[in-house]
């Protein structure tokens, strides 16, 4: 049974604290953070819009794919919506499993796949004002290399 | 009726949110439902034309532009996600 927790805030990650991985079943805990690069100075600030509703159905299907996939014991998906500063928390994606190659590779997938199939949208504030941030086509492959054909998967 | 709903660049550039609209039965998938949009909303048919790169939800459920669409769906589009 892996538990999984999605949520969506406003506030700052940073006082987002989990109390899983403490029951000794778990050897392996990883965790990922996002955080708002300035590239270079250019930009000052994020804004993260999102689908109430969907974002979290999303969150939580992505999370049971990957619980079906490898053998974990907890997975925490939290994205952070509204007004970002340089340098703070977008995201966090935690795994944690009884040995570490699952939770790396469960941890890996959560966030590409959030990237390319999660509802959510960034605008950059730089000195020229707000932008929409254009989809990578690398974001698209880099979660169509976990879609292996299922005669693949089932070895 | 069909609820339609915008988000990110595409919200912005059909200027509001969501539409609730009672298209004709020959309009069953997605696409059909843009044209037919494009065609009684001229804002939201410049719209679709300046985001040429769409996903779209069914029921807040990925879908394509042949998925079906029936009354009392809820359907949104949005240009590509850019979250993590």
């Amino acid at each position: 049974m892996t538990r999984i927790h999605v949520a969506i805030t406003a506030e700052p990650l940073e006082s987002h604290l989990s109390s899983e991985g403490q029951d000794g079943r778990s050897g392996a805990e990883v965790r990922f953070s996002g955080r708002v690069r300035d590239e270079s100075g250019r930009v000052r600030a994020l804004f993260l819009e999102h689908y109430p509703g969907m974002t979290e159905r999303a969150l939580r299907r992505i999370g049971e794919h990957a619980q079906q996939r490898w053998a974990l014991n907890a997975i925490e998906m939290i994205h952070r919506v509204g007004e970002i500063q340089v340098g703070e928390e977008i995201v966090r994606v935690v795994v944690w499993a009884g040995h570490r190659h699952a939770a790396f590779e469960a941890c890996a997938f959560l966030m590409d796949v959030l990237k390319s199939q999660v509802p959510l949208w960034k605008k950059e504030l730089s000195d020229d004002g707000w932008h929409w941030v254009e989809a990578r086509e690398r974001d698209a492959e880099a979660a169509a290399r976990w879609m292996a054909p299922a005669s693949e998967r089932a070895r | 009726m069909i609820e339609v709903v915008f988000f990110a660049a595409l919200r912005e550039r059909v200027g509001e949110d969501s539409l609730r609209v009672t298209p004709p039965e020959t309009v069953t998938t997605v696409a059909a439902l843009c044209d037919w949009l494009a065609d009684q909303y001229p804002a939201v048919g410049r719209a679709l034309e300046a985001t040429p790169r769409r996903m779209v939800a069914i029921n807040e459920a990925l879908a394509e532009p042949d998925s079906a669409v029936a009354d009392g769906d809820t359907v949104a589009l949005f240009p590509p996600v850019t979250g993590g």
